[in-house]
């Protein structure tokens, strides 16, 4: 039974042009239609089901928690993220990706329900996808930011919980070169230079607005967003494990190979024990 | 049904105190308990689970095994409220069928795994109260296990435990399995023999301190001469 064919042709022929809203509503039509057979009505719908038309009570806890962050700077953007996954007092995962390529040119951080994020980008990379196919051309950040608010506003007011930056790298538009956007479940959709988010993203961006300035180089800009993410997961108690930092440039994303902070933190205090012992000595 | 408002979040008793009249809300959940387990090597997948079905302070059943056989290739092991466990199996059972039919091939362990994750997200906002694990071998003849959250979460693992007794037997399996939080210790490749030793053995001490887990213990280890499976008796009380 293949739905899905069915509904590209008879939807989709008539597109001209790219209307975001237009589309992303028979997007989210067209997704649920032949992923999940339930069209989006009925997963709107079923919000307000259970008895007496209020949300029924989850007998479970989702997962959530986590420090990410993204800035740009002379070469490129970085984003950098932690890897625990935790789900109201348990780690879930201490290996989780949070930090979710989308296309060559495109990586998204992810943050909230680790199901929402997981499942939204996915569509998000197929709807780019299709758009580059029609197109001939790479929806820009800023369209693929829009396309992903759009698609997320009919649920709106629900439980479900997305806050993304989408770090990517322009090419053939107005405003060529590295560019970040944060797009939140709740509707908001910022342009920016520095974002970091989620329960760790305090601490994260104590370290980042002393460090982070265009002209870093990448060494210096991927050191500080290890030591940003680093000093978050030691005082919040919902991020840890290890980092992952991806770099995105003009030939595409490159990512770094993951690093278990627990290293880190028998480092540093081994270095400070001997900068201890050495002005003890001087003493 | 119900006594689930006396069961907070993870089916664990609440505490009991007199705190006024309260509203008894009808919840179409129950937590049957059960804990699965699958470890992946590198030819070869085990899934194991108990086979005891409980709600509350009764056992229903004691030959209730959590581990079905989707493909020759794959096992599923669902763990949580009983009645979503059984619709969710029927509902994969018959996607399958509509795959080979229409594509004239098995599903794979990934490709089941990633369509898994879609049914679950499409009742994302009244959720299967199912706890997932698929062990199956993935298209190189290599062991694979993919462990899912009740919305759809999901990502490929060495091993996972998932179920009622999951917070006690995923430190074990971190321990022996990845060798994990240990200094100085030669990490030596799983083999089937001692993967399955393993497993018998932690389900013991899972038994011994998960009330909702005992009876039986029934593994399917899959190779790809397909589907043993094994059944040890367990602590009944």
């Amino acid at each position: 039974m293949r739905q899905g064919v069915v509904y590209i042709n008879t939807n989709f022929s008539s597109v001209s042009g790219f209307d975001a809203e237009r589309d992303s509503m028979r997007t989210c039509l067209l997704t649920f239609e032949c992923c999940c057979v339930c069209d989006i009505q009925k997963l709107l719908g079923r919000r307000s089901h259970g008895s007496a038309g209020s949300p029924v009570p989850l007998p479970f806890p989702m997962a959530h928690g986590t420090t990410t962050l993204a800035f740009v700077f002379q070469g490129g953007v970085l984003a950098a993220a932690d890897t625990r996954s935790s789900c109201s007092g348990l780690v879930a995962c201490p290996a989780s990706q949070k930090i979710l390529p989308i296309h060559s040119h495109l990586v998204g951080t992810t943050s909230g329900t680790s199901a929402d994020c997981a499942l939204w980008k996915r569509i998000l990379s197929r709807e780019l996808r299709l758009y580059q196919l029609r197109n001939g051309r790479r929806l820009s950040t800023s369209g693929a930011a829009k396309l992903l608010s759009h698609m997320l506003h009919p649920f709106k007011g629900t439980e479900l919980c997305v806050a993304a930056t989408l770090c990517g790298w322009d090419d053939h538009t107005s405003l060529s070169g590295p560019s970040l956007f944060y797009v939140c479940s709740d509707g908001s959709r910022l342009q920016g230079t520095l974002f970091s988010v989620g329960s760790g993203s305090p601490y994260a961006y104590s370290i980042l607005d002393q460090g982070v300035q265009w002209g870093l180089t990448v060494a210096e800009a991927t050191s500080i967003a290890r030591e940003a993410v680093y000093r978050a997961t030691h005082r919040d108690a919902y991020s840890g494990n290890c980092v992952d930092v991806y770099h995105v440039t003009s030939q595409g994303w490159t990512r770094r190979t993951r690093e278990d902070l627990k290293e880190e933190y028998y480092r540093e205090k081994e270095s400070r024990r001997q900068t201890h012992e050495a002005e003890k000595k001087m003493l | 049904m119900f006594v689930s408002q006396n069961f907070g979040e993870s089916g664990k008793m609440k505490e009991y105190h007199y705190a006024g009249p309260t509203e008894h809300r009808f919840s179409p959940y129950a937590f049957n308990g059960g804990t699965v387990l699958a470890v992946a090597g590198e030819d070869f997948a085990i899934v194991a689970s108990d086979t005891r079905l409980s709600e509350g302070y009764s056992i229903h059943s004691r030959d209730s095994p959590k581990c079905y056989k989707l493909t020759d290739t794959t096992v599923l092991g669902c763990s949580g409220f009983h009645g979503d466990c059984l619709t969710l199996t029927k509902i994969i059972d018959a996607r399958l069928k509509m795959y080979k039919h229409s594509n004239n091939k098995t599903m794979t362990s990934g490709a089941i795994a990633a369509m898994l994750s879609t049914i679950l997200y499409s009742r994302r906002f009244f959720p299967y109260y199912v706890y997932n694990i698929i062990g199956g071998l993935d298209e190189q003849g290599k062991g694979a296990v993919y462990s899912f959250d009740p919305v759809g979460s999901y990502q490929r693992d060495t091993y996972k435990a998932g179920g009622s007794a999951s917070a006690m037997l995923q430190p074990l399996l971190d321990n022996q399995i990845g060798f994990k939080n240990m200094e100085g210790v030669e990490h030596v490749p799983l083999t089937k023999d001692k993967a399955v030793q393993l497993v018998k053995d932690v389900f013991v001490s899972a038994a011994e301190r998960d009330v909702y887990t005992g009876d039986a213990l029934r593994i399917c280890i899959v190779t790809k001469e397909g589907i043993e499976e094994q059944n040890i008796p367990l602590r009944k009380d």
